[in-house]
Formats: structure tokens, sequence, C-alpha cells
């Protein structure tokens, strides 16, 4: 029988399957206004062994069902360390938060930050930053590097958006703001890493590491290269799925 | 509460439906996070019935004091020597406050980003709900950081009772000149108002009650190391927060009582959380009552806080005042130099706390440290950063206030830094 992990995220829940390592089924579905509800019925179409849950919502689960549960940033790294063995530095963007997290020989969390209170330079501010300038996400993270001065100076949500739009309104190429965006989420980015640790591999993983503009400025910033692994918007529930078999599997 | 103590809140001059709400929200704050917890030590039934009468009959015994003319002292900082409220027969209060209340009143005067508890101890007097304030007679404000400084000079205004003792910023002996006429000019102001004059015998019995007080509380601490430690963290908080308005005598006590108690456990092998559970000492600016945020964070992720390194812990008992002294200039010498060893943020360098961390932290056998700053607390929010540079244990930083919007986040960070150390 398999062993589950369930990423409870502030915008999507995630679930990964797992038996021998293997990696069986996962879904991904939208976390919604009842992820309680959703993330029962993952459960039940799983019905696996054991399930360990991580995420922002992860105590949903376990007050409701006794369901143990990890931190996303144990998970990470567990998950990351399966997929890339030589993994040291991970970079995760979420939906609404940004976390470093370096790994030591073993696997074993060293050190992490987070970023604090507000969702400045997370998906949900990616997101946000893309609808005003008229892209898709996918669009949005598929923009051409492009050589530009310009800069966007707050990182606040409610700021950023409307400097974005009076920057609209003169005229400014959004292409051009697009990337300057970028670069600001970037910069903030790399100050962490610099705080936490910059070894190799570095690993970008969580919902925007599909965002190859960023993981390009990022690599060119750092002048590193990073790695966006397949999995990389599961690998939360991966890690929590390895945890749960390790841990109940014996 | 016993009775009802309407008339007594009515007549001190509380906004009575505001308080109502206020009682409320306290008792159903206690219950979630108090209450619930398992295996709680039976002398912890006297500090459960000191809260539920925080502002009942507590109230009343100094509304009676008052009568006796006695003074009411409130302070809000550990260097305003009790020993000398005691020695004229005053009643000490801390009033410093640990809840977001009022904040919207207390924004009218001070800038939104001043620290929490800055901003609560206005909030609670600006809206009425501080009974302590009203009854007090006096109000010890002290130079410590600039945030406190300048909301005394507003207080003063407000309550027309302040009186500020200059505390150095450095320990020099010219500092120590200084502060030590401070405590002089403290005890004469205060055998002024009080009408009583300090004799070498009140000024012995007072040294004695309050450091009777402090081994009281230094003997809880040391019992916090035990693995498994025979009471949270959260109720050893409590009685740390109590400490600062409860009867000193009846106090000291109680925890002696509870004390008995925790002994026997240990004796027995019981703990309240099971053994190897990773123990917490936190570091930093002061929990004022009611905040017991990052202790219920601590203490619901899976370890258990053994120890404040802060005023409203270690910082407050650690030292005692030596008692021989054989005049009561000789006694006010003693007690000055006593409340100059306190190593608060506030003074530069501070180097010795970073040494009583260090060794805190190996008598408490505890596996990591969490070090909390209030937010805009800039003394210990840069202590922090230079601490994390000299310590080879587990170490954390966070910054927090009494709001509850970081609460998911402060939840995350804290359990992956207790996933650390397991
Ligand atoms: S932290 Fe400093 S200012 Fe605050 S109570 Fe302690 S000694 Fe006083
Ligand atoms: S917590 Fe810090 S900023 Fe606030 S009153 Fe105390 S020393 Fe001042």
């Amino acid at each position: 029988m398999s062993f589950l992990g369930i990423d409870i995220g502030s915008r999507y829940i995630k679930a990964v399957s797992i038996e021998k390592g293997k990696i069986l089924e996962r879904t991904v579905v939208e976390t919604s206004y009842d992820p309680l509800k959703k993330s029962i019925e993952i459960l039940k179409s799983y019905n696996p062994r054991r399930t360990v849950a991580t995420g922002y919502g992860r105590h949903l689960l376990s007050f409701n069902g006794r369901t143990p549960t990890i931190t996303e940033i144990k998970a990470f790294a567990i998950g990351a360390k399966y997929l890339i063995p030589s993994c040291k530095t991970i970079i995760d963007i979420g939906g609404q938060d940004t976390k470093i997290i370096s790994l030591d020989e073993k696997g074993n969390v060293k050190k992490f930050e987070m970023n604090d209170r507000c969702a400045a330079g997370t998906g949900r501010f990616l997101e946000i930053m893309a609808s005003a300038l008229g892209y898709s996400i996918d669009e949005f993270g598929n923009i051409d590097d492009i050589e530009g001065t310009l800069q966007i100076s707050s990182m606040c949500t409610v700021f950023a958006e409307s400097e974005v739009i009076s920057l609209i309104a003169k005229g400014v190429n959004r292409k051009e703001i697009a990337v300057a965006i970028h670069k600001a989420i970037a910069k903030r980015v790399i100050s962490m890493l610099k705080k936490v640790s910059l070894e190799e591999e570095i690993v970008f993983a969580g919902g925007c590491a599909g965002n190859t503009l960023l993981k390009n400025i990022i690599e060119r910033e750092i002048n590193k290269k990073i790695i966006v692994p397949k999995n990389h918007h599961i690998l939360g529930a991966l890690g929590a799925a390895i945890h749960a078999e390790n841990y109940f599997g014996g | 509460m016993t009775k009802d103590y309407t008339p007594l809140w009515k007549e001190i001059g509380l906004d009575l439906a505001k308080h109502d709400g206020l009682l409320s929200v306290l008792s159903d704050a206690y219950k979630n996070i108090y209450l619930s917890q398992k295996n709680r030590p039976e002398g912890m039934k006297y500090f459960d019935f000191v809260i539920s009468e925080v502002h009942g009959l507590r109230i009343e015994e100094l509304y009676e004091a008052k009568k006796e003319k006695r003074k009411i002292i409130g302070t809000f900082c550990v260097y305003v020597p009790e020993e000398l409220i005691l020695a004229v027969d005053g009643v000490f209060v801390g009033l410093c406050a640990g809840a977001e209340v009022g904040f919207e009143e207390a924004e009218k005067y001070v800038p939104r980003n001043t620290c929490a508890l800055i901003k609560a101890f206005m909030g609670f007097k600006l809206s009425g709900l501080c009974p302590y304030v009203e009854l007090t007679d006096l109000i010890v404000g002290e130079t410590t950081c600039d945030g406190k400084k300048k909301a005394y000079e507003i207080f003063d205004e407000i309550t027309k009772k302040m009186y500020v003792m200059e505390i150095p910023n450095m320990k020099n002996e010219m500092d120590r000149e200084l502060w030590h006429k401070e405590v002089i000019k403290f005890k004469d102001k205060l055998e002024e108002i009080s009408g009583k004059e300090i004799t070498l015998d009140s000024l012995k019995r007072a040294t004695e009650t309050v450091n009777q007080k402090r081994l009281a509380l230094q003997r809880l601490s040391k019992l916090r190391a035990y693995d498994p430690p025979p009471i949270s963290g959260l109720d050893a908080l409590l009685v740390n927060q109590i400490s600062f308005y409860d009867d000193p005598v009846r106090f000291t006590m109680k925890v002696n009582e509870l004390c008995d108690e925790l002994e026997q456990r240990v004796r027995e092998g019981k703990g309240v959380v099971p053994k190897g559970t990773p123990k917490i000492l936190i570091s930093g600016s002061p929990f004022a009552i009611p905040n017991w945020k990052l202790h219920a964070i601590i203490e619901n992720s899976g370890a258990v806080a053994v120890g404040e390194e802060s005023c409203v812990g270690n910082r407050n008992f650690r030292e005692l005042t030596d008692e021989s002294f054989n005049s009561v200039e000789e006694g006010i010498e003693k007690i000055a130099s006593r409340y100059i060893k306190i190593d608060c943020a506030c003074f530069t360098p501070n180097n010795e706390r970073i040494d009583n961390l260090k060794s805190l932290f190996n008598e408490l056998k505890a596996d990591g440290v969490i070090h909390y700053s209030l937010q805009f607390c800039t003394p210990y929010m840069i202590e922090a950063f230079k601490i994390e540079k000299k310590v080879d244990f587990p170490y954390m930083r966070i910054e927090t206030d009494y709001s509850m919007e970081d609460f998911g986040q402060l939840k995350t960070r804290v359990e992956a830094f207790i996933e650390t150390l397991k």
C-alpha cells in the first residue's frame, strides 16, 4: 500500500503517493475556501497506508484526523534531497511566502529564512503584476530577459501595483516593466540567499519555479547554475510522502 | 471572579462596557491557552485564581491598602528598586501591558511603529481599562529606550503622576555614581510622598522580602532544567508575570509550595511532556502579561520552553541584594550596585548579556535558543544579530508583536526550528 504526502498551500493543495520510494500518483487542486473538505476528498481517493501533511494548512488535518505533520521547510528538504542528492540550497517561492533553506551533507536543514508577514515578492505578487500588465502567468514567466535600467522601487503588492499602473500610463513598454518586476523579486531572493547559503547545488522549487525569467535573472546575478526539478511544484508533498514511508513504513 | 466588583470599577473610573469586553476576551484566551494544558501541577491553582481575580480581588486589596494610606507605586522596568518601595510600606505594581488593547487611542499620541509594549500601556490607560494605573499614587519611569523615554513625557501629561529615574547608558565609574545618586533621590521621593522615613530595620525587612521572592523564582527556574520538566513554560511564565503585581510575601509562599510539588514530581520522574522533548530557552524583550503568544506556539509545536532570558524571567531574579548592611546609606549602596548588574540591551556595551545567556543555556540544559524581539524594539533587535554571531548553539531570531497576524508564519518557523533540534 502507498504512502501519501499532502501539501496544503495557500493557493494549491498538492498530493503525491509513493511506494518503495517510487512516485505513483499526484494531484493538484486549488485550495478553495474549504481546504479541509478538499483534503479529505483527496485522502479518501488515495486511501493510503499512512499520510503526512505539510504546508500552511497542515494542522487542519492534524486536528481532524490526527494526521502527523512536518513543516514545509523539512518537507522541501527531504523532497529536494531525494530528487537532487547533491542539493545544498533550496529556493522555494510559493503562493504567499518565500523560503531559503540550506542543507547539510546528510540533507538535514541547517538554516532557513522566510519572508515575514506580507506577500511581497511571492506567487501572489507575480499573479497580481501579471494581470496588471495583461499577461497570463505562463506568458509572464516566459518573457525574454532584456537589458534595461527600469527599476521598480516598491515590493509592497499595493504600492508596486500602482507604480506599475503609472508606468503603463507613461507609455513604458510593458515587457520592460515585466522584466523590472522580475529583477526586483530576484534581488530580494538573492539577499535572502546571501544570508543563508549560496552553496551548490541550488534547487529552485515551489509554484513559482516554473518562471523561467526569474530563474534566469537569479542565475545571472549570482553567477551559478540553478536546478529546477521537473516535479518542482509538488516537492513539498513528495517530501511529506517520503517522510511517511521512512517513518511509518518499517 | 468571586463577586461583583462593578461598584469598585466604577469608583476607580474604568470604562465599564469596554472593561467587560476585555475581561471576557481575557478569560477565553486563558481557557484556551492555560486551562487546556495537560498534567498541570496542583500548585498552579493559586495562580489561576490570581489571574481570574486580576481586576478583582487584587484591585480590592490595593484599594484597601490605599485607605490605610499606603502608597501604590507603578513601574515599567526591573531597574526600579522594589526594596525602597516596600521599605516605606508601599505597594509595588508592574504596569507593562501585553495585549493589543487601545492601540488606536495610543496611536493618536505615538507613531505606529512604536513597540507594542509602549502602545499597550498607553492604550490601556487611554481607554480606561487599567485599574492599576488608576490606583497608583506615583508612576515611575526610567530613561532606558527612546520609545519609553518619550512616551513617559506624554504619559505624564495624561496622568500627572510620572516620576522618571535616570538610568545611565554605560556602566563606568561615573555612571555608577549617577545611578547611586538616582537611587538616593528615589528614596527621598518615596519618603516624601509616603510621609515615612526609611529606617535600617524597614530597609532590612524589605530587602529580605524581595530576596525571598527572587530565591523562590530562582528555585522554580532551576526545576525547569530537569528532563522531563515538571512544569510547562507557559505556567512558569505566568508565575513570573504575576510576580510583578501580587503581594510579595504571599506570592513567595505560593511559589515555594509549587516548587515543593515540582520537586516531588522530579523525584517521581513525572513531567509535563515526555522525556527527551526539545527544550527551548527564550531570550530577549519582556513578556508583559497577558502576552503568552510565543510560549503557546512553542509548546504546541512539540517542544517545551524552559527559561526566559528576559526581564519577565531571569533578568528579574538572577541577582540578590546583599543583605549585610549596617546603615540605611550602606543599604542604598548595596541596592544600587545590585540593580546596575542588570544586563539590559539599553546599555552599551552589554557583553555580559551574552555570557549570562550562555551560562543559562548550560544551566537549563536547553537544546536551542529562540531570540524574541518585540517589533520596533531596536536595542533587542540589534543585540539579536550580535548574539547570533557569538554563540554556537542552535539559535533563531524572531521579531513579533501582540497581534495574531503573523501566527501562521511564526508557527511554521518555530516548528521548523524545533524539527532541526530533534
Ligand atoms: S528590558 Fe530593559 S528597559 Fe525593559 S524592563 Fe528590562 S531593564 Fe527595563
Ligand atoms: S520592549 Fe524594547 S522598545 Fe519596547 S519598551 Fe522595552 S526596551 Fe523599549
